[in-house]
């Protein structure tokens, strides 16, 4: 299964994903998908050179499926990362998905 | 030549810290394990060179009571900053067994405990934590200057709450 | 309610500019997340799954109509508009940022409140019962004392590296509002032969992965004693608890693993040890401390209020209001009302900004300035006339602040859960939620009676599922949430842990295995005046168990 690299931003706490040109970005649709484990440890190598410049903290992996257009995490705790507490749909980043 | 961090410097040791099996210099000055100073101390028996032990977290400090007034400096070992029971023996030998030496703290130490070690009767840090000690050199010492317990290292003044708060 | 003095005010502003300086030197990189971790746990920031969580010292569950306008306002400002009450009578922010949190801890300290200590192996947030001042059964107001210790405890300089966290609870009367026997320390107000007031001392109680009922280590304590014997005990802690393992680090395993017996011959021995006095509380002191907890003047009203039973004659709502949500106070003419934060299908403990601004008005209005945060996630107003209720009900009924549901099933305990909480296996809220739908706080609420359910997302237990008389407990087995029912805990004077019924129930099925759990209790209940845990102390776990898997046979995931 491929595989999304994530942190939290330090300054603000938000949860973000490595992106397709290696940016950070704040939702999973623009996240940049690892389809081996080399290359997945490769951009977690390089994302920890953002972790030493303090710009992110807590890197981790962690496994998505893709059906047609969408990326969602397989793991219930990732998917609630990545989209927001259940219980609270105007919060996160499902609020921004609408 | 240690350095260790003494009313707010640093100063060079006049300690020599001894492994096991090393020989003793005659002058003293030396701080030895306290099992070391257990199987020795017949050899002490009656002279006043200046002895200091180190003393492993765990350690019964009231298994020692009697021997305390013996040592020149106690060495209280700090592994991992976490494990913080050495605040109480500090506490017990300063003010239950009236310990009147060098009480020391060595080892891993936060910046943040500097100042509570030295109201737990600490008088000398020997530091091996590098972000304490690179904060230190610069001066950047996290102190408060009130507190809500008294401290042996001070005796309360006299006046409201003398059980409870201590000004600076 | 205490105020702080200069020494107070200036404590806290201290330890607000180090922090301050703590996250510019992280934000400007000097610190790296490893050293800076312990400075913000000590300040009650975490990081959790979404983002970072202030949690908010409420001492003691006391508030003033000021400080909940201001953490209104906070929350509004720099979070969300809501806040978490939690069980621990603090208030969790969950989306601030760190480059606020000097701030949002400047605008606390402007209201006396602060974040000292409520994370780290130290001695946390000192609650109390929730009526304290105010209830007809006290012997004295445990807040005073609550304060004592709350000073003595801030940044002590043996006890901030503990084995593990340390959590203390003060009640003032018999009945336990505060569930000190699942506390590392529980007070108990009393008064000996000689009519004094002291403690009886619990130790040793707590939840999380291995349960245990405290034990009783004294029947009285001079109150003067109480610093100095607090001190013995976590002094004992600090030196013998283990610390090899975490899950092993409480005191209630030291106390479980030496003996109750060896470990009060312990306590007394440092105690005794101890005998300089310096400790020792000065009645004056104690007195000093006292005289800001004074209770309002409250003039004796008469006993009956025409406005309150008219009302009560002529709406059923008000009257099943008044029924389940106002306690009785200890002067004649006045009420204890408690404002449920679980409206039917709402977030436990959860309020919004602009209803904690209700209540403030509330308070400062009707309420002589005063409110509460309870265990059990709500707010309470100590001292209402009667008279007033009605006025106070409608306003409250105005901002979906009028549940008429307080000990019923729908006033849950849950803690945040895998919705917000990083350590968490599975969800609480929702699960509370499906449950207060299910049951709502109608008629069918009503019949089933006194009922406590309690929920968890995970071992350790923030929800109180084992002292439920319903607990939850949630766990992930291969990537799915199960539920794992324990029935018969209680957190009152009579505190007994639960027992598990058994194989666990999944997301979906665990609102219908507690429904049929409820279905069997009014079965098999003698009488309408039989309540749940009653039953269920006098039938054990069989008809439940034989409910639950016989009917259910596919239960067990």
């Amino acid at each position: 299964m491929p595989q999304v690299v994530s942190a939290n931003r330090l300054d603000d706490g938000i949860v973000v994903f490595v992106g397709r040109d290696r940016a950070w970005v704040e939702l999973l649709d623009a996240a940049r998908l690892f389809d081996t484990k080399a290359d997945m440890e490769a951009a977690v190598a390089v994302a920890q050179k953002d972790v030493a410049a303090n710009r992110v903290v807590d890197i981790f992996p962690f496994e998505v499926k893709i059906s047609g257009d969408t990326v969602t995490a397989v793991a219930l705790r990732d998917i609630i990362r990545t989209s927001g507490p259940t219980v609270h749909r105007d919060h996160g980043k499902q609020a921004v998905h609408g | 030549m240690t350095v260790i961090f003494k009313n707010g410097q640093f100063v060079e040791d006049t300690w020599k810290t001894v492994a096991d099996g090393e020989d003793l210099p005659p002058s003293g000055h030396v701080i030895v394990p306290l099992d070391w100073w257990q199987a020795q101390r017949g050899a002490f028996e009656g002279s006043n060179v200046p002895i200091g032990v180190r003393i492993e977290p765990g350690t019964k400090i009231e298994d020692y009571a009697a021997d305390i007034s013996r040592f020149a400096l106690i060495a209280l070992a700090f592994p991992k900053f976490q494990d913080g029971r050495h605040f109480s023996t500090a506490q017990l030998l300063r003010e239950r067994y009236g310990f009147k030496g060098e009480l020391r703290a060595v080892g891993e130490i936060l910046l943040d405990q500097v100042q509570l070690m030295s109201r737990c009767g600490f008088d000398t840090l020997q530091i091996t934590d590098g972000p304490t000690l690179a904060a230190l050199r610069e001066g950047r010492a996290t102190v408060l200057s009130r507190f809500y317990q008294p401290s042996p290292a001070a005796e309360a003044p006299v006046g409201t709450r003398p059980w409870l708060r201590k000004p600076a | 309610m205490y105020r702080y003095d200069e020494f107070d005010a200036a404590f806290v502003k201290d330890r607000v500019s180090q922090f301050r300086d703590q996250v510019q030197r992280r934000l400007a990189g000097e610190l790296t997340e490893d050293q800076f971790r312990i400075h913000r746990l000590m300040n009650g920031l975490y990081l959790q799954l979404h983002a970072y969580m202030l949690r908010i010292a409420v001492p003691y569950g006391t508030l003033s109509a000021r400080q909940l306008r201001k953490l209104a306002d906070i929350a509004r400002r720099y979070d969300k508009g809501y806040g978490h009450f939690t069980t621990r009578q603090n208030l969790q922010l969950n989306w601030p940022s760190l480059k606020d949190t000097p701030d949002i801890l400047d605008e606390l300290a402007s209201v006396e409140m602060h974040a000292i200590q409520t994370s780290g192996n130290c001695i946390r947030n000192v609650t109390a019962d929730h009526f304290a001042g105010a209830a007809a059964d006290e012997i004295d107001d445990p807040r005073p004392y609550a304060e004592i210790l709350r000073q003595w405890s801030s940044i002590h300089p043996e006890f901030s590296f503990l084995p593990r966290k340390f959590k203390i609870a003060v009640t003032g009367a018999a009945r336990d509002r505060a569930a000190i026997q699942v506390h590392d320390i529980g007070y108990q107000l009393v008064r000996n032969s000689a009519g004094e007031v002291g403690f009886a001392v619990w130790i040793g109680g707590g939840q999380g992965r291995t349960p245990m009922v405290a034990k009783k280590i004294r029947d009285f304590l001079p109150a003067a004693d109480l610093l100095a014997y607090s001190e013995a005990i976590v002094r004992v802690y600090n030196l013998e608890g283990r610390r090899d393992n975490k899950y092993k680090a409480r005191i209630k395993i030291l106390v479980h693993e030496k003996g109750a017996e060896p470990m009060r011959l312990a306590v007394e021995e440092e105690f005794a040890a101890r005998n300089d006095g310096r400790l020792r509380l000065p009645q004056s002191e104690i007195d000093r401390i006292h005289a800001y907890f004074a209770p309002p003047a409250l003039a004796a009203r008469g006993a009956r209020s025409n406005a309150f039973e008219s009302r009560k004659a002529s709406d059923a709502k008000f009257r099943a209001f008044v029924e389940t949500n106002v306690a009785q106070h200890k002067i004649d003419g006045f009420g204890i009302v408690t404002i449920s934060l679980k409206p039917i299908g709402g977030i436990p403990g959860d309020a919004t900004s602009d209803q904690m601004d209700v209540v403030a008005d509330l308070a400062e209005r009707l309420g002589h300035d005063e409110i509460r945060v309870s265990h059990e996630q709500n707010l309470v107003l100590p001292h209402v006339a009667v008279d007033d209720i009605p006025a106070i009900y409608d306003v409250l009924a105005k901002h979906e602040l009028a549940t008429a549901n307080v000990g019923q099933i729908s006033d849950i305990i849950a803690c945040p859960g895998l919705d917000y909480c990083s350590l968490a296996t599975a969800r609480s809220i929702p699960v509370a939620q499906r449950i207060s739908d299910r049951f709502g706080d109608g008629e069918r609420a009503h019949d089933i009676g006194d009922l406590k359910i309690k929920i968890s997302g995970c071992i350790n237990a923030c929800g109180h599922h084992h002292v439920g008389h319903i607990g939850i407990l949630g766990l992930e087995r291969k990537g799915v949430e199960t539920y794992q029912i324990t029935l018969g805990g209680s957190a009152d004077e009579n505190c007994t842990l639960g027992d598990i019924t058994g194989p666990g129930f999944s997301y979906e099925a665990v609102v219908d295995a507690v429904e049929t759990v409820v279905d069997t209790y009014l079965g098999l209940r003698s009488d309408k005046t039989e309540d749940f845990l009653t039953a269920y102390r006098r039938v054990g776990m069989a008809p439940f168990k034989a409910a639950l898997y016989e009917k259910n046979p596919g239960a067990d995931i």
